[in-house]
């Protein structure tokens, strides 16, 4: 009885498929990068979108929520460009170099490529899959087989994308920005592939922002490989904007002797699913995975993330905070692995869902999978309202009850943002959270 | 002690008629009169389970509680049906027995939101910055509270003695006009003891009235009281001035507690 019965197509998987068979003759790339798309194509194919009883999609069901699947996005016309001139403007603060991307096409002339410093390669992904770089096509899907259906379907249709090359011992100066923006008026799939590699020594902060007006598909995936001893922050902000459905995939190599900064930093969506995969392939590194995010109304923003600890040593701290209002739905999923050679690794995994109404639903799956005898790991989870005497304790002391809830939710989100080194960026986004305190406020009265 | 008639309520800060209280269907406080007149200072003994705390809470606005019957005036208008952040904007003060850590929160930031918005509710213009931090300096020099604790979250690893300082530093800055103590004294040694009511003593004034609630007499030797009540089983069942602490120290509530049943 082990005949898994396929169910029929669904509208958006042969919408795929159509979409896939007119495509694949202009999508960039000649015949090893037609290769591997055709194989994750086929990847896809076999299984389909995932639903719910596919674990790892359990409270996220693509099959339900993807109703339909839209066009491939144009290149932006100059209007469209127009339209995006401001991307990135909400970091302004952080003097960061941009670099943006329209409709999932990278756009130089919006970009800021001036006088980069010795070390610093940046670089368009569908200019390397076109050319067939070598170094480029050998390295994607390398990190993690293609059994993920959102990066399967990423690497059948993958457009453009960053490809970022920081050299040995290069400490950038500023930050990096990466800036995706949606704004083309038909909405449409976008199909963003990024690599960025930091060598050995290097020190980068990488920002990744997604914004826009447009209600696209996005499904958009960053491998990063960073070498020994570098130092990496890499901070995603999304919001509203970041599309109707966004899909997002993280596979992050990490060597020894590596400080590793992560950052969710979620301003709730329809739908929005943040996939994690963390591979500790080093001795001694120690990385803090952490994430905030706020929803409101029907947004849905699951956070799934798998930290494999495969090296002695290591030590992961992951902390992980949604605030949800509405019939918003927050999910997080977090598993850590410990293979058995990775012994001494210290990882503590935790989660926190503050609920503002009695309708928003918070689901928490946390995991350890350990197979090392000598690991110090452990997890917590938590999901509560706000806390009644702590709201009388401020309003006791004259504070209305609004601004009561919103310093304690500040606060609340405050502990996971204070984990991120960069002043500025911290300063930015407790701003939108308290932003988002100030529209919450005033939707209530 | 109580004052009734015409005008009485002009000579009152608080005045609190036939107050009945539950909390889960039982009854807590059961018609319970109590007048403070400005400027002096009341002290509420009773023994445990008389209802000291619930009175305090139910001035102050607490969740939880449900008041069947009376009034609660303050100067004159009645409170109970005010939200407890108009009721501290109207000038009541409740200093914690328990005062609750709030992580993330530093203080400077809840002390200034907590000003700033008694300030709006009465229509008066926000305090500036150095005005605002020259007042708290001044404060918590006084206090003995040390700029460090102030930037940390509130309450937050902070000793018992600490956070009721903490507690009497809100009360200075908010300048309310009924300071509500609720057993101040628990939890502290001979020493922290004598600080608060060293910070307490030096907020008294002709406009501003107290409500010190205690189980121990020992507090009353530093707060002297104008007036002295026992309660017990919800009511106050005897009124005198500061030597009936003393008695009650030697004697004990026992026979309080007979009367009233």
């Amino acid at each position: 009885m082990n005949i898994e019965l396929r169910a029929n197509r669904t509208a958006a998987e042969t919408a795929l498929a159509a979409n896939f068979a007119a495509a694949r003759g202009r999508l960039p790339g000649p015949l090893p990068v037609e290769q591997l798309r055709e194989a994750a194509f086929r990847t896809f194919e076999s299984a389909g979108l995932p639903h719910r009883r596919v674990e790892e999609w359990k409270y996220t069901d693509l099959r339900a929520l993807m109703r339909e699947a839209r066009p491939l996005a144009r290149v932006p016309d100059e209007e469209t460009k127009l339209h995006a001139r401001k991307a990135g403007e909400m970091l302004a603060g952080l003097e960061a170099r941009r670099v943006v991307f329209v409709d999932g096409s990278f756009v130089p002339e919006l970009s800021d490529l001036a006088s980069l410093e010795p070390g610093l390669r940046i670089g368009s992904m569908a200019a390397a899959l076109a050319r067939a770089d070598t170094s480029v096509v050998t390295h994607l899907g390398r990190a993690m087989p293609l059994t993920d259906a959102a990066l399967a379907l990423n690497t059948a249709f993958m457009g453009d994308g960053a490809v970022v090359d920081i050299e040995p011992r290069v400490a950038l100066a500023r930050p990096l920005h990466l800036v995706f923006i949606n704004a083309g008026s038909q909405p449409s799939a976008v199909f963003l592939r990024s690599l960025v590699r930091v060598g050995k020594g290097a020190r980068a902060m990488l920002v990744e922002s997604h914004e826009g007006t447009s209600e696209h598909q996005v499904n958009t995936a960053l491998e990063l490989e960073v070498a020994a001893e570098a130092h990496v922050d890499h901070v995603k902000i999304s919001g509203p904007g970041a599309g109707a459905l966004h899909v997002s995939t993280l596979l992050a190599t990490v060597g020894p002797h590596v400080r590793f900064n992560e950052f969710l930093f979620t301003l709730g969506s329809r739908v929005l699913r943040n996939q994690l995969f963390v591979h500790f392939a080093g001795e001694g590194t120690i990385a803090a995975i952490r994430g905030a995010s706020l929803l409101k109304a029907r947004q849905h923003v699951d956070t799934t993330l798998v930290a494999e600890h495969a090296a002695c040593g290591c030590t992961s701290r992951e902390l992980f905070k949604s605030v949800l209002d509405g019939e918003s739905h927050g999910v997080f999923q977090g598993k850590i692995i410990v293979r058995p050679h990775a012994q001494k690794t210290d990882a503590k995994m935790a989660t926190h869902a503050l609920l503002l109404s009695d309708t928003a639903e918070a689901d928490n799956k946390p995991e350890l999978e350990i197979f090392a005898d000598d690991v110090q790991c452990g997890h917590g989870a938590t999901a509560g309202s706000l806390d009644e005497d702590l709201l009388f304790y401020l309003r006791a002391r004259g504070i209305p009850e609004k601004e009561a809830e919103a310093l304690l939710i500040q606060a609340f989100v405050g502990e996971a943002v204070e984990g991120i080194e960069h002043a500025g960026l911290r300063d930015c986004l407790m701003e939108h959270v308290v932003a988002w305190l100030a529209a919450r406020k005033q939707d209530a009265q | 002690m109580t004052v009734k008639g015409e005008g009485a309520n002009e000579m009152h800060m608080l005045e609190v008629k036939d107050l009945h209280v539950e909390v889960d269907g039982r009854k807590i406080l059961n018609g319970l009169e109590l007048s403070v007149g400005r400027g002096s200072v009341h002290a509420i003994m009773g023994p445990n389970g008389s209802g000291k705390s619930t009175l305090a809470h139910v001035l102050a606005g607490k969740p939880g509680y449900e008041v069947t019957q009376g009034e609660v005036l303050l100067d004159g208008d009645d409170v109970l049906g005010l939200a407890p952040d108009e009721r501290a904007a109207k000038g009541l003060f409740l200093a914690f027995q328990y005062p609750l850590e709030i992580p993330g929160v530093a203080t400077m930031t809840f002390l200034r939101t907590a000003i700033n918005a008694q300030r709006k509710k009465r229509e008066q213009p926000e305090l500036s910055t150095p005005e605002f931090l020259k007042q708290v300096r001044a404060v918590a020099g006084k206090l003995d509270i040390d700029q460090e604790m102030l930037r940390r979250g509130v309450n937050v690893g902070f000793s018992g003695g600490e956070k009721k300082r903490n507690e009497i530093l809100q009360m200075a800055l908010l300048e309310p006009r009924l300071c509500v103590l609720d057993e101040t004294d628990s939890g502290l040694d001979i020493d922290a003891l004598k600080v608060v009511a060293q910070g307490v003593n030096g907020l008294r004034s002709p406009d501003r009235s107290f409500v010190v609630i205690t189980h121990y007499q020992r507090l009353l030797n530093y707060i002297v009281p104008d007036v002295v009540h026992v309660l017990s089983r919800g009511r106050i069942v005897k009124t005198g001035g500061k030597e009936l602490a003393l008695e009650l120290e030697g004697s004990g509530y026992a026979q309080y507690q007979e009367e009233a049943a």
